[in-house]
């Protein structure tokens, strides 16, 4: 056996080639949310009044059609992708940071910090997000930020529990009383010990929860308590497709397929990665 | 007398990310009433080979080869290696909880056993669990078919596991290391229990262990497993005071005996990760004896007086080389 | 002179439902010494409390009763940060080399973590030359030290344990069954290492199993322990050759025979009846 145990679950994943496929194609779509609305003639806010909810390849170069204002909708699918994946990056990095330190520090110290940590979460549980949410946008106003604010503040919380979970089941194992033996303080047994034995259980749900981050983000800004117009995110583009949906299909299906092929993607990644790090066939 | 069990040629490969075989070509036979032992230690192959011979392997484990119970051909045919389970071999775990239900009764599940193998009333059955109970020396055996497995000591549970893969009166014993999970005060006990069933229920049996006390306590005869292979086999006394490979005198050397101080005996190294590929004989990197033609060439089971050895120097009588 | 572990009345328990009978004696009312060099054997069978006790006396569980004294001055109550200098000091060497090490750091790091902790005054430099004699000390060979704990057989792993244990420079170990994880053929080397290692450095230990014939090895005193309590205490000849109490005969009978002819001999006499000896079981 050579190398470590990340070694060995990455070259599990390499040789899925499903797992493979939705890799390269997320790192496709990532990259023209990035760089493919530089490459294309139109601009999101450019309207084309020539061309007005015009069905794909028709002339004009709107290679997937317009809206009923007259932009281009790949562009502006691809800038709503950038919005979408943006805001749920930046939500799952924060929940990932604030769950795994709270549930990593509960799990493994026990008794009243643990009582008191998860107490605090059972009851930010009970709230129900979206309620919070709308209040989160009465105050500080609607926009991407307080998107990812609200579902940060979210987010956290299962990962704190499936942490402190895995934690309190490290925290059994003998190498954990042989760094109390050796003199280690909390802190280190923590940081260098619990945390990273706790790392694969940990990509594995933020690989997951990112689909959800997306489609919680696309559905409130279907509601119109998201991203707001001119700005544009996949949730919202849907929600204008929608209105359409009978007279101009392409406005609804454009949007709507690549959020399929993002969260599918994801989730099918997530799975993926769960098996090849689980140890149980090494 | 025609074998009871007859392997031949088993061999024994896992797929997955690195394909390993775990047990090599071994040729293994057992007599009605005999004890054969087999003795190993880590990545040796000899609980695989018991697992192969019932069809119990993992999903990505793969026999090959032949073993015959009874004339019958078991690899191959998952229907005839279910038929012997139970029936004809019957099978005993290190670890009691592998063959108990937690949440049934003992005598329930006794007598489960008894119905299923021979289409007794649960009347009868009853009965039945009550005899074995009595038979494998638990006391006061009506007022332990009522109680569950985690009320009982290891010993017990031990016990009742024993009887369990005796209800459908198995003709072979199969045993995976039974003793080794038990305290060593009542080790000997349960050992003494398997010496006299096989006798009183005219059984033969086959231990596989690591523990050279536990085989020189029962069995008839030995073969010591190495990295897959069978390197030696002999009638059990001959084996154990004049082993003819350097391996088994090595193991029968490193065992501690009481009253002795000063350095242990020992074979340098580890015994090899299933997987390793070899060149030569397996056993020539930790062989105090090892010469050039063993890195070259892989000694093949050889008949000798005794039994089989598969050494290219084997010991003399004497114990030198 | 004086013991350099001194262990009086020490009680151990665990808590259990009074329904079920109240509070579990693990260790009851032991005591034992420990002086400087010398190996001390504690022999018992599984859930009689050796490794409760072996825990107590690193300051890992608490004591309900009794005292541990190190070098004379009482240990068992000190708060965690207090007892952490100590540590130096005691180290302990578990019963699984592959649980007891970090699966994800490599060797020389996990050997170098007490350093960090224990040892402050040490550079980066010092730490990496301490690690690598102490390596070398143990047999591990100067490649194997940046490989991870998978990739090691257990011997090996139980070799780095030891180092892990001596990086800080002990006076005293306590081993809890350290050879019981490991392959017959393999048990013999760290028996031996121990052996030197105690030679050289002049540790003192209590080395506790469930084996007798490897104890006897090693020990100079042997104590056995029975359900939470010493039964027979003496030095090694003596408890082998002239045991005093029942059960420490009954452990010497169990020992496991080679000789087909004793060891047949051995389980005849326990042809009939149930498990010889009650239960040791105390924890479930």
């Amino acid at each position: 056996m050579t190398g470590s145990l990340w070694r060995e679950a990455r070259d599990a994943l390499l040789h899925d080639r499903l797992a493979m496929t939705c890799a390269v194609l997320l790192v496709l779509l990532a990259l023209s949310a990035i760089a493919g609305p530089s490459l294309l003639d139109y601009r999101e806010d450019q309207i084309d009044w020539s061309h007005v909810a015009a069905p794909p390849f028709e002339a004009g170069g709107h290679w997937l059609g317009t809206d009923r204002l007259g932009r281009d909708l790949l562009v502006r699918t691809l800038y709503g992708l950038r919005v979408s994946l943006g805001i749920a990056l930046a939500a799952t990095l924060v929940s990932l940071v604030i769950g795994v330190s709270w549930g990593a520090t509960a799990g493994y110290c026990r008794g009243r910090v643990d009582a008191l940590a998860m107490r605090f979460v059972d009851v930010l549980y009970a709230l129900p997000q979206v309620f919070f949410v709308i209040i989160l946008t009465v105050v500080f106003g609607r926009g991407p930020l307080t998107i990812l604010a609200a579902i940060g503040a979210f987010g956290w919380l299962t990962m704190a529990r499936i942490v402190r979970g895995q934690a309190l089941a490290l925290r059994e194992r003998d190498f954990i009383e042989a760094a109390v033996v050796g003199g280690a303080g909390t802190a280190r047994i923590i940081t260098r010990h619990v945390v990273p034995n706790l790392l694969g259980p940990v990509i594995v749900y933020a690989t997951l929860g990112l689909p959800q981050a997306i489609l919680v983000e696309s559905f409130l800004s279907f509601l119109g308590i998201g991203v707001q117009e001119p700005l544009a995110s996949l949730g919202n583009l849907i929600a204008d497709g929608a209105a359409e949906m009978e007279t101009a299909p392409w406005m609804l299906a454009v949007p709507a397929a690549c959020l399929v092929l993002v969260v599918f993607c994801f989730n099918f990644l997530g799975d993926s990665l769960r098996d090849a790090l689980d140890p149980g066939d090494r | 007398m025609s074998a009871l069990l007859e392997a031949r040629g088993l061999t024994v490969d896992f797929s997955g990310r690195q394909a390993i075989r775990a047990v090599d070509g071994v040729d293994l036979t057992v007599a009605p009433r005999e004890r054969l032992a087999v003795v190993g230690e880590s990545g040796s192959g000899k609980s695989q080979l018991l697992l192969a011979c019932t069809g119990l392997l993992a999903a990505n484990g793969r026999a090959a080869g032949s073993v015959r119970f009874a004339g019958r051909e078991l690899l191959g045919d998952p229907r005839a290696a279910a038929a012997v389970r139970g029936r004809g071999i019957g099978f005993v775990f290190q670890d009691a909880s592998g063959s108990l239900t937690p949440h049934r009764g003992i005598g329930d599940q006794l007598a489960e056993v008894a119905m299923s193998a021979s289409a007794l009333t649960r009347r009868s059955a009853r009965d039945e669990a009550l005899a074995m109970l009595a038979r494998v020396h638990l006391p006061d055996a009506g007022a332990l078919a009522a109680r569950y497995p985690h009320e009982l000591s290891g010993g017990m549970r031990q016990r009742v596991a024993i009887a369990l893969a005796l209800m459908a009166r198995p003709r072979l014993l199969f045993a995976d290391e039974p003793t080794t999970a038990l305290d060593v005060t009542v080790q000997a006990g349960v050992l003494a229990l398997l010496a006299r069933l096989c006798d009183e229920l005219d059984m033969a049996l086959l231990i596989v262990t690591h523990d050279l006390g536990v085989v020189a306590a029962l069995a008839d005869r030995i073969a010591v497993m190495y990295a897959g292979r069978v390197v030696e086999e002999a009638a059990a006394t001959a084996l154990l005071s004049r082993p003819r490979h350097p391996y088994t005198a090595g193991l029968l050397a490193s065992v501690p005996r009481l009253g002795d101080r000063g350095e242990l005996a020992t074979i340098p190294g580890a015994p090899p990760v299933p997987g390793e590929s070899f060149r030569g004989c397996r056993f020539e990197p930790r062989c105090p004896n090892r010469a050039e033609r063993c890195s070259a060439f892989d000694p093949a089971l050889a008949r000798i007086a005794v039994g089989h050895v598969a050494c290219h120097f084997p010991l003399t009588v004497d114990g030198s080389q | 002179m004086t013991a350099l572990l001194d262990v009086r009345d020490a009680t151990v328990t665990y808590p259990r439902p009074a329904a079920e009978g109240g509070p579990v004696m693990a260790v009851n009312g032991v005591s034992l010494t420990v002086e400087a060099g010398s190996i001390v054997g504690l022999v018992g069978e599984s859930g009689c409390g050796k490794s409760s006790l072996g825990r107590a006396i690193l300051g890992l569980v608490p004591l309900a009763a009794g005292e541990v004294r190190w070098r004379d001055r009482r240990i068992d109550k000190l708060p965690r940060a207090s007892f952490r200098p100590l540590r130096r000091e005691l180290q302990l060497v578990f019963q699984d080399p592959t649980a007891s090490l970090d699966p994800r750091m490599t060797i020389a790091e996990s050997v170098a973590e007490p350093l960090r902790a224990l040892v402050p005054g040490l550079s980066a430099a010092g730490r990496d030359a301490r690690v690598e004699a102490t390596l070398g000390e143990v047999g591990i060979a100067g490649e194997l030290a940046s490989r991870f704990p998978h990739q090691l057989s257990g011997g090996q792993l139980q070799r780095a344990c030891i180092a892990r244990a001596l990086a800080v420079d002990p006076a005293f170990l306590v081993c809890d069954e350290p050879v019981s994880a490991l392959d017959v053929s393999v048990q013999g080397q760290i028996v031996n290492l121990l052996a030197r290692i105690r030679r050289e450095r002049g540790l003192g230990c209590l080395f506790i199993s469930h084996n007798l014939a490897v104890v006897a090895h090693l020990a100079d005193h042997i104590l056995v322990m029975h359900r939470g309590r010493i039964v027979e205490s003496g030095s090694c000849a003596e408890v082998l050759t002239a045991p005093r109490h029942p059960y420490t005969r009954t452990l010497l009978e169990s020992v496991p025979e080679v000789d087909p002819v004793s060891a047949r001999r051995l389980i005849a006499g326990r042809a009939t009846g149930p498990d010889s000896a009650p239960s040791s079981r105390l924890t479930s």
